[in-house]
């Protein structure tokens, strides 16, 4: 697959649907989206990144292991939950909080978190098999 | 989306405006506690050195999560808490009774014991193939199947242990562990896809998957529903699970080929979780359907407790034997559901409980023996008792206690269940319970002499002295669930009070009921 098209294009691609992948994320609240499917897309971005480049590259350009954020964002998903303890509502509760950033305001909220959470999660768990997948196909 | 818009919205239709009070929230926090925990150990998964200290002081942690569960809702009675603020039956509910408590707390105090247990008896590779972060993400699972109050959201924590339990069977990635893997998934997954048909055919016939809910709405729906079928398919997913006969197969062919630990943990808890759910489906949910069904599983019962002990007795390789009692171990259970009657299944409680201490601690127990013989075959190992009376003495009470004799703690839960048996006049029931102790005796008592107190064959080949040295953690994680046993067996009588008051609450679901729908008239 290492042809020099597919290799100019790949981090162009990669970098576009990664970007892509957080506007999904965020967007998700209201509409179709959500942090499962950017973290599918994001995924999917780094398995065709280590298809045109080679796996070493993408461990280097995530620099942690996919596992690690994987953890990572169960980590975040579950202190998501958490912060409807101090709060006196039960696990899970959707917190909000108003930010007025430069006259515009933000709605902030644990479910973000929460979302935010379970992208790691998925784009950990995929590009870790992913990448262990295009290792395998070498040997 | 935020509560700001133009119009005002009546919240308390839809969501409980009530402030939680914080020991409410003892209800969820053994799974959040586990996830968190798990995360922490998972991102630090290259740091082998710190993985032991981190998932011991969690699982510390965790026991007193479950003490602390287990004192309020003795003090209390059940209580439920439902996700994101949202009423019932919309929310997903945990709702905590005595059963899930008792249960809750026995498996923490188990993987607390293999957690000590693991710190040497598994190696840094095992480390870094994540043995702690798949130990506590298991016990999430474990916890929230106990604790859930939703059938959907049993489900889930089904799967999530059974993830975890993947990855801890191939731990070291050797030929012989992931043969035994690809049979216990495939087994598995067939066993949770049925339970997956069963429950969307619940919610098809219930409009809910909320186990109150369901109680209150089973009375009317019995007259037209096909509730039968329902609660076959159940049976058969839960008995795969729980290695009932003659679904049974897939344990013994695997539970021997991972590290003794994780055998251990498996021989004691998850087979338990099919218990479990059998006890909160069949029993509470659908009462008179079980009792209809009593004497198919009677017979599964014998079956499956004469064909674990003979399977056993014709062993040679002492994890195969051991395999073969935990399927012993699940008739007994087992005789207590198809009786039904609260002593039946006060009985069928404490020997669940009693079985994920011992079962767990035989598996170690058979761990470090084989360890310091050289070979867990029985016709090759021999002579630990001379060398290891500590040891040996341990695994004579661990095996004796499995077979339910005196005073060990597997002597009480037999003899209510015999009694049990005895009160409705099921005589082939009891007759079936007292034959399979009396072979028990036999094949443990058989193990023991061969492999303990049988002096070493003369031309065996020289043991390695480096593993005649038993490392303190082992006995500790041993030490702890034999005091266990013996404990209970002498002062059985707070136990049997649980098992009893669990049974009740069984039966009588009114407390359940009402503390997930406190304006529910019970029925």
């Amino acid at each position: 697959m290492r042809t020099v098209i597919f290799r100019t294009v790949a981090p162009y691609l990669t970098s576009l649907m990664v970007l892509f992948s957080i506007f999904v994320l965020l967007r998700g609240h209201n509409e179709p989206g959500g942090g499962f499917i950017g973290g599918l897309i994001a995924a999917s971005a780094f398995a065709i990144y280590g298809i045109a480049c080679g796996v070493a590259p993408v461990r280097r350009a995530i620099y942690f292991h996919p596992m690690a954020i994987s953890a990572f964002g169960l980590f975040m998903s579950s202190i998501a939950g958490m912060i409807s303890l101090p709060l006196s509502v039960p696990f899970m509760t959707g917190n909000w909080m108003q930010l007025s950033f430069f006259g515009v305001d933000i709605d902030l909220s644990s479910v973000l978190i929460f979302d935010i959470g379970v992208y790691f999660v998925v784009v950990g768990a995929i590009t870790s098999i992913a990448l262990a997948l295009e290792e395998r196909d070498r040997d | 989306m935020a509560a700001t818009s133009s119009h005002s919205v009546d919240l308390s239709q839809a969501m409980n405006v009530d402030p939680t009070p914080l020991a409410d929230w003892l209800v969820v926090m053994p799974v959040v506690w586990c996830l968190l925990a798990g995360a922490i150990l998972l991102m630090l998964r290259k740091r082998t050195e710190l993985q032991a200290s981190i998932g011991i002081v969690a699982l510390v942690g965790l026991c007193l999560l479950d003490a602390a569960l287990l004192w309020r809702v003795l003090e209390e009675g059940p209580f439920t808490m439902v996700m994101g603020r949202w009423l019932p039956p919309f929310g997903i509910a945990f709702t905590v009774d005595l059963l899930g408590a008792f249960f809750t707390m026995t498996s923490g105090l188990v993987a607390l014991a293999a957690g000590i247990f693991g710190r040497d008896d598994v190696d840094s590779t095992g480390r870094r193939y994540g043995f702690y972060p798949f130990l506590l993400l298991l016990m999430a699972g474990v916890s929230g199947a106990f604790l859930t109050g939703d059938v959907f959201n049993l489900y889930v924590w089904f799967e999530v242990l059974l993830i975890s339990s993947f990855g801890l069977l191939v731990l070291g990635s050797e030929r012989e562990q992931i043969d035994g893997a690809t049979k216990y998934a495939f087994l598995n997954l067939v066993g949770t896809t049925l339970f997956l048909v069963a429950t969307g055919y619940l919610y098809g016939l219930f409009g809910t998957l909320n186990m109150a809910d369901i109680l209150i709405k089973a009375p009317e729906l019995r007259q037209t529903a096909p509730l039968m079928t329902l609660v076959c398919l159940y049976l058969l997913a839960f008995a795969m699970k729980a290695a009932a006969f003659p679904v049974n197969f897939w344990l013994p062919a695997s539970y021997h080929t991972p590290k003794l630990v994780v055998s251990g943990l498996f021989g004691g808890l998850l087979t338990k979780i099919g218990i479990y759910a059998l006890l909160r489906v069949l029993v509470m949910l659908f009462p008179i359907e079980r009792a209809e069904l009593g004497w198919v599983i009677a017979v599964l019962a014998a079956g499956t407790m004469l064909l674990g002990v003979l399977g056993a007795l014709a062993q040679n390789d002492t994890r195969r034997a051991v395999g073969f009692l935990v399927i012993s171990g699940i008739g007994m259970m087992l005789a207590g559901i198809a009786l039904g009657s609260p002593s039946g299944l006060a009985g069928a409680i404490l020997y669940a409980a009693h079985s994920m201490v011992v079962m767990t601690a035989i598996y170690f127990a058979a761990g470090i023996g084989g360890r310091v013989s050289g070979s867990f075959l029985l016709s090759r190992s021999g002579g630990i008792y001379p060398s290891h009376l500590v040891l040996a003495f341990a695994t004579l009470a661990l095996f004796l206690s499995m077979a339910g004799l005196p005073p060990f703690s597997g002597l009480w839960p037999k003899v209510m269940l015999v009694k049990a048996a005895l009160d409705v006049g099921e005589w082939w029931l009891a007759g079936a319970i007292l034959v399979t102790g009396f072979l028990t005796t036999i094949t443990v008592g058989r193990i023991w002499a061969l492999a303990y107190w049988k002096p070493r064959a003369a031309d065996a080949e020289p043991l390695d002295p480096a593993s005649q040295k038993v490392p303190m953690t082992s006995v500790i994680g041993l030490g702890m669930l034999t005091v266990l046993t013996v404990v209970f067996g002498l002062w059985p009588e707070p136990l049997i009070a649980i098992s009893q008051d669990a049974a009740r609450g069984l039966i009588d679901t009114s407390s359940f009921v009402l503390s997930v729908f406190p304006g529910e008239v019970p029925q």
